[in-house]
């Protein structure tokens, strides 16, 4: 077990006074293809790890992360390697540890946060929605917020309307923060990492249904940019594009639509904030046509954003209105086939998708 | 045995220098030497008279339309500069909510800045370096968290000399976050002390409407945090109370909590009026207690003060108080290039084209308008 000795380190959060990673270009980064496949849960942990062995400032807090290894065993074995002072398991008061985080971070140590669910954070409105992306504003540049707060996002499945919250709509309008929605193992663990050592406050979102995915993510450790996206098919008929999880039902969906003989461009956002809009438009240059995915409620959500964004910049290019696909505009159902019928879908996306190729 | 006394306990209550300038040498002076020394006590006599007499310049700045809303300090001055004193500036944090300028003062905050601040300013939170004082918090009692996340980095960073104090109202102790600060800083045992300057009123809320509790103080035995009730416009009481709870802080046995009994002489701010919901015959009964009188007093029965000293003094803080606002006012307007200069570590793409747009007139914008005008001549 280690112990946390006195930082000497400055605590001051500027930019350059921390050690930022290196950032290569896509094409650099290690493969994607191999065969050290592991859960997605696992690529969160050993970016935490490594980036807790790399800079002893960074610490997990949260509801049952310690003794219990997470509530989603994302946090497996952490105690063990890391002890008590840096794995800290916290009284059900998320409104007090994402307080609690602020000030650990203005005096110099890099928490990272988890939510069992982000619909949990509703009761930290204030910490981190009020507080910590304010902080470096508010205080002229003097202090700085370099937290993480990560949790599961979205519907769980059959978890209920309180329980099933995508906060990404609602947080993502507040300034100052990032938001991260990796739909992958591989980009998950490069951008926590990049997460972790960021000097600004970071929004990760997790979905719990996807913690058990599992993919090739390779031993060399790397950093994936924030703002930038990732082409995951390419075609030119459409332009289809999501974040997180919804992600994977674009793809289900272009193979369908590929079977038909209509060739999609499936962009991953993989970060909200910043937004990598220009990837965007330069494929909607390429197709003219567009369908945003967002599995949050459509009215002011990032749908909408991204939407009014490509119709500033790059509306004599469209052939067809944009479309989007987001949940049903109703509280996140109990029930079994309401909440498959609510959340985006590949039958939904594919419809979306042909209705804008065949007009 | 069924029933069995499984918790017992007792709220003191400490009172040294009383509103008739009475003064309890067993607690004040043990062994014949006062705890505060005369030249200590002439210097917050002074600080807390600068900080009344900023009161009024604010006052009347913002009834001539110069200053936003401002909360008056007046009448709790004693507990900001006694438990201000007790800490160690430029090694101790203080934590403030907004009725202790003086305590930011006297650990190195420079006033023009709060006034600024006050005057609707973001650059008057813009805290100079080694200056450990975090910005005014207006959402009441989220800072109590902060504060306890900083005691909470000193000890994980193994920094032992080191503590922090966070002032709030008494109306602050309904938040949750005060009870999650409380509990957080007994469970991890971290160096903080809690000083609730128990005004009475909450703007327009009583005390006893706030809470059933008969004292402020006895929420903490909850928290099985030593907890005293002080007479909070006692500058020797406040300063006390404050060092016996440094001194466990920084000896590693956690957290404390003071209570302050005091009394807002003034309306809760620039922006209301007490007179709607107060009885004169308690405001009147309280400007007995002003903690100014009784300094005083002290000071004259210790035979180092009289009507001299004290023209000289009332001097002294209108010079500096008209200094400050000068100060305050002469600080050029912020142009618009400044609400981005902060938003992140390093400005993104999107903002900077915000930014950009924002210095030309394309949207709307006549740079000739107030404000802009620097930034204009600037690109
Ligand atoms: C979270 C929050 N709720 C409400 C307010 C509005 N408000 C400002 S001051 C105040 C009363 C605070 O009373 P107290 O804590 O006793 O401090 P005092 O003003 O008496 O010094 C209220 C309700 C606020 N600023 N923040
Ligand atoms: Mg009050």
């Amino acid at each position: 077990m280690t112990t946390l000795s006195p930082i000497e380190t400055k605590i001051h959060p500027a930019l350059g006074e921390w050690e930022l990673p290196t950032f290569l270009p896509e094409d650099q980064l290690p493969s994607r293809e191999g065969d050290r496949v592991i859960q997605f849960r696992e690529a969160l942990r050993e970016a935490m790890s490594e980036e807790m062995r790399r800079d002893k400032r960074v610490m997990l807090m949260g509801e049952e992360v310690a003794q219990y290894n997470g509530a989603y065993k994302i946090s497996q074995g952490m105690l063990d390697e890391f002890g008590p002072k840096r794995v800290i398991d916290t009284p059900i008061s998320e409104n007090g540890f994402a307080g609690m985080a602020i000030g650990a971070a203005m005096y110099g140590l890099r928490p990272i946060v988890e939510f069992m669910s982000w619909s949990f954070s509703l009761v930290a409105a204030d910490p981190i929605l009020n507080n910590a992306p304010k902080m470096l504003y508010m205080s002229g540049g003097q202090w700085g917020c370099p937290i993480v707060f990560r949790g599961n996002d979205g519907a769980g499945g059959q978890l209920g309307s309180t329980h099933s919250w995508c906060v990404e709509g609602l947080f993502a309008n507040v300034p100052g923060m990032k938001m991260v929605i990796p739909s992958n193992p591989y980009d998950a663990k490069g951008l926590l990492k990049t997460a972790i050592t960021d000097p600004d406050p970071v929004f990760f979102l997790e979905s719990e249904r996807m913690l058990g995915d599992k993919a090739h993510v390779p031993d060399e450790e790397y950093y994936i940019p924030f703002g930038r996206a990732r082409l995951a098919r390419a075609g030119d008929a459409c332009t289809l594009l999501s974040w997180g999880r919804p992600v994977h039902f674009c793809m289900e969906a272009a193979e369908a639509l590929a079977a038909d003989g209509i060739e999609v461009d499936v962009l991953d956002m993989r970060t909200i904030r910043p937004l990598d809009i220009d990837s965007v438009i330069e494929s909607v240059k390429k197709t003219s046509r567009v369908v945003v995915v967002d599995q949050s409620w459509p009215f002011a959500s990032i749908a909408s954003e991204v939407i009014t964004q490509i119709v500033e910049r790059a509306f004599d290019f469209l052939d067809h209105q944009p479309k989007r696909v987001n949940t049903v505009d109703v509280p996140t159902p109990y029930n079994k086939h309401l909440e498959h019928a609510y959340l985006p879908n590949a039958d939904r996306i594919a419809e979306a998708v042909r209705s804008v190729v065949n007009a | 045995m069924p029933v069995t006394t499984a918790y017992e306990a007792k709220i003191e209550h400490i009172s040294i220098l009383d509103e008739h300038g009475k003064f309890d040498k067993a607690l004040g002076a043990p062994g014949g030497k006062p705890i505060l020394s005369d030249e200590e006590v002439i210097h917050l006599y002074e600080q807390m008279s600068i900080c009344r007499k900023l009161d009024e310049t604010a006052y009347k700045l913002q009834r001539s339309g110069r200053m936003g809303t401002y909360p008056q300090n007046k009448g709790q001055e004693a507990n900001a500069v006694g438990s201000a004193l007790a800490m160690k500036k430029g090694n101790d944090w203080v934590v403030p909510c907004y009725r202790e300028n003086a305590a930011m003062f006297m650990h190195g905050l420079p006033y023009h800045m709060i006034l600024l601040h006050w005057m609707g300013d973001e650059r008057g939170n813009q805290i100079p370096e080694g200056v450990n004082v975090t910005p005014l918090s207006v959402p009441i009692g989220t800072h109590m968290m902060h504060a306890t996340g900083i005691a909470w980095a000193f000890k994980l960073r193994g920094e032992k000399d080191r503590a922090a104090i966070t002032y709030f109202g008494d109306g602050a102790t309904s938040e949750g976050d005060f009870h999650g600060a409380m509990n957080f800083a007994s469970t991890l045992k971290v160096p903080v002390v809690f000083y609730c300057q128990n005004n009475q009123w909450a703007i327009s809320v009583p005390r006893s409407q706030q809470m059933a509790s008969k004292t402020v103080a006895q929420k903490a035995l909850a928290y099985e945090m030593p907890t005293v009730r002080v007479d909070g416009n006692d500058i020797f009481a406040t300063y006390l109370a404050t060092k016996q709870a440094r001194e466990r802080a920084v000896a590693g046995e956690g957290p404390s909590f003071i209570e302050g009994v005091t009394y807002r002489l003034a309306d809760h701010t620039t922006a209301d009026d007490a007179k709607r919901y107060r009885d004169p015959a308690e405001v009147e009964a309280w400007l007995g207690r002003d903690p100014l009188i009784r300094t005083r007093m002290y000071l004259e029965m210790r035979k180092v003060w009289d009507d001299k000293t004290q023209a000289k003094l009332d001097e002294r803080a209108a010079t500096i108080t008209s200094e400050i606002v000068a100060a305050a006012d002469g600080i050029d307007a912020p142009t618009t290039d400044q609400f981005f200069d902060h938003m992140f570590a390093e400005i993104p793409g999107d903002l900077r084209r915000q930014r950009d747009t924002m210095r030309t007139s394309s949207i709307g914008q006549n740079p000739e308008q107030a404000g802009l005008r620097a930034q204009a001549e600037r690109v």
